[in-house]
């Protein structure tokens, strides 16, 4: 049985549907990262399932409980799971006290509280702060300590919205070895959102890509950012280069897509006459300065319209008829002086391209 | 202008004896309106709580009327208790009329707008995401409005700061309720308006003079609560 089940929700805030026709999953012990654009409805689908609002429609099951409708089993549901804010907030108290609140609450008894908020800040490394006030740490201590108040009460669910948002890369990066942690040590459920599409490949066994309220896509990592299911998430998951076209033939599994006088070629199931998306990741595409011996099915020759570096890689945009983008290393592009107008050859295998039908 | 520095003078030599008269009257005003201040909080905090939490219809009417009453005449609270308890009164059989009890209660209507008002915008003050995540940790509803007063508890402080500032320098309900009797209701606000009348500056100046000094104690105190 899941320990979440979520059926039909929607949530509506004024005339704007901020959800639409939400169904989720989760068993016990899994990571389920959901994914999406900011605005488009993550922070609002967990504080549902943490029973801080209600719904405008559906049902949400915890363990079995239907803990849609107001009352005492939903403030014993929540006791039994536990939600991080994307805004770190702590209490104007201690680190010590911070901690302690949830176990308070739940009548643990003095010593009880003291192993516990000892034991958790040794794990989250806040254990020199113990004293000190929670509102004098900085952005990535408070929020581990937002972290540690939550799995000391041992949720069976844990709540993470945007944890590493607003974060420098060594806040983050500590986070995440937190949760990773988090989900070794006691196997809790967790639920994140998170814009960032690469911390939900990282740390989440499975994904749920939510784009304007509605889940477009669940699935393992792999599978969302290899084969998204339509357009929006193949633009949200990085797929830069979205060409349409339509099937214009097919045989033994490999199509050919006429994207406008040019083919690409594809594996796909598409019958002949499909209106079709080429879907090709731009770090599939291989440019060199001459035509090379490839087993590459599709290969274009083309001029650079733009060069633009971004940390140690390089986005190469090509005019082939039709634009394409492909992804270099820095040093590489430096080595082949990538440059605007300089003709190149850009190949890809059928194989990395996916085709997604047209609505 | 020489009477006035004579009774300074002779002010500051009352108090710096501790005059028994003097320390008498001092002591009666702040037993009272700490008293009324506490009792008031008593009241005011938790009531302020539960129309801070709840949703119902005419809540911004009520809190608009709270702030209204911030102001109101320190007589017509005088007035009002008086016919409440004057012997023809509804309360009159309970006896209190010119009593320190009946100041007590004068002073708490008097500053139970000021408390319920402040610490309304105090709570309001406090962060929404606070409420938020006491509820997520599994904090109920009482337990989420008592972290929120502990968040605001120095706003709430300056808040009760404020309401004994008030009592402790009213003058009107203390003399019609209390009828400034010596001994048993003299407070420092009806003593410098008797010794004015009968034209005793000194005394006068010296009761003046302490109550200027609880002034800026008190505000001293609400400056350093502020800071916090």
């Amino acid at each position: 049985m899941s320990l979440i089940e979520v059926i039909d929700l929607h949530q509506k805030h004024g005339e704007q549907n901020t959800l639409k026709n939400i169904n989720i999953r989760v068993d016990k012990g899994e990571t389920l990262a959901l994914i999406g654009p900011t605005g488009a409805g993550k922070t609002t689908l967990l504080r549902l399932i943490d029973l801080l609002d209600l719904p405008t429609s559906g049902k949400i099951y915890f363990d079995g409980t239907d803990v849609t409708e107001p009352g005492r089993v939903r403030l014993e549901a929540r006791r039994r799971m536990a939600f991080v804010l994307q805004k770190p907030v702590v209490f104007n108290t201690s680190v010590y006290g911070n901690i302690a609140y949830g176990l308070k609450w739940r009548g643990a008894g003095k010593n009880s509280i003291h192993q516990k908020v000892n034991s958790v800040l040794e794990m989250v490394n806040l254990s020199v702060y113990k004293d000190r006030n929670a509102r004098t740490l900085s952005g990535g201590e408070a929020q581990r300590v937002a972290i540690a108040r939550a799995i000391a009460i041992e949720p069976e669910i844990l709540l993470l919205d945007e944890p590493t948002a607003n974060l420098d890369p060594i806040s983050t990066s500590r986070i995440e070895e937190l949760i990773t942690d988090i989900v070794n040590r006691y196997n809790t459920t967790i639920i994140m959102a998170t814009h960032d599409m690469t911390q939900g490949q990282r740390l989440a066994d499975r994904i749920g890509v939510l784009i304007d309220g509605e889940i477009h896509q669940t699935g393992g990592s792999t599978e969302v950012f290899t084969s998204p299911r339509n357009r929006e998430v193949a633009e949200f998951v990085g797929i830069e280069n979205i060409i349409n076209g339509v099937i214009a033939a097919s045989k033994e599994g490999v199509v050919a897509v006429d994207i406008g006088g040019k083919v690409i070629e594809a594996v796909s199931d598409y019958p002949v006459g499909e209106e079709v998306c080429a879907c090709v990741r731009p770090e599939d595409i291989t440019l060199a300065l001459s035509p090379a011996p490839t087993s590459a099915r599709n290969s274009f020759t083309g001029e650079i319209t733009g060069v633009v570096s971004v940390g140690a890689l390089t986005h190469i945009k090509i005019d082939c008829g039709f634009p394409l983008i492909a992804l270099v290393t820095k040093r590489s592009a430096e080595e082949l002086n990538f440059e605007i107008t300089k003709r190149v050859y850009a190949t890809f295998k059928a194989t990395g391209v996916h085709t997604i039908r047209r609505d | 202008m020489t009477e006035i520095w004579q009774g300074f003078i002779k002010a500051i030599e009352l108090i710096v004896s501790l005059d028994p008269e003097v320390m008498e009257i001092a002591g009666r005003s702040l037993i009272i309106s700490v008293t009324s201040a506490l009792l008031a909080s008593l009241i005011c905090i938790p009531l302020a709580s539960v129309i801070h939490f709840h949703y119902f219809p005419g809540k911004r009417i009520l809190i608009n009327l709270i702030q209204t009453f911030f102001s109101i005449p320190t007589v017509a609270i005088g007035l009002f208790v008086f016919v409440l308890f004057s012997r023809a009164g509804p309360l009159g059989g309970l006896n209190l009329m010119f009593t320190p009890t009946v100041m007590v209660l004068g002073q708490m209507i008097l500053i139970t707008p000021i408390l319920l008002g402040l610490t309304i915008s105090a709570l309001s003050g406090v962060d929404k995401t606070i409420v938020d995540t006491a509820r997520s940790l599994g904090a109920s509803g009482f337990q989420t409005a008592v972290v929120v007063l502990r968040e605001a508890r120095f706003a709430v402080m300056a808040a009760i700061i404020m309401g004994f500032g008030r009592a402790i320098s009213e003058v009107g309900i203390a003399l019609m309720v209390g009828g400034n009797i010596r001994g048993f209701t003299r407070v420092i606000t009806t003593a410098i308006s008797l010794e004015t009348s009968k034209g005793d500056l000194e005394l006068s100046i010296a009761l003046g003079t302490i109550l200027i000094l609880i002034a800026l104690m008190v505000n001293f105190a609400l400056n350093r609560i502020q800071q916090r």
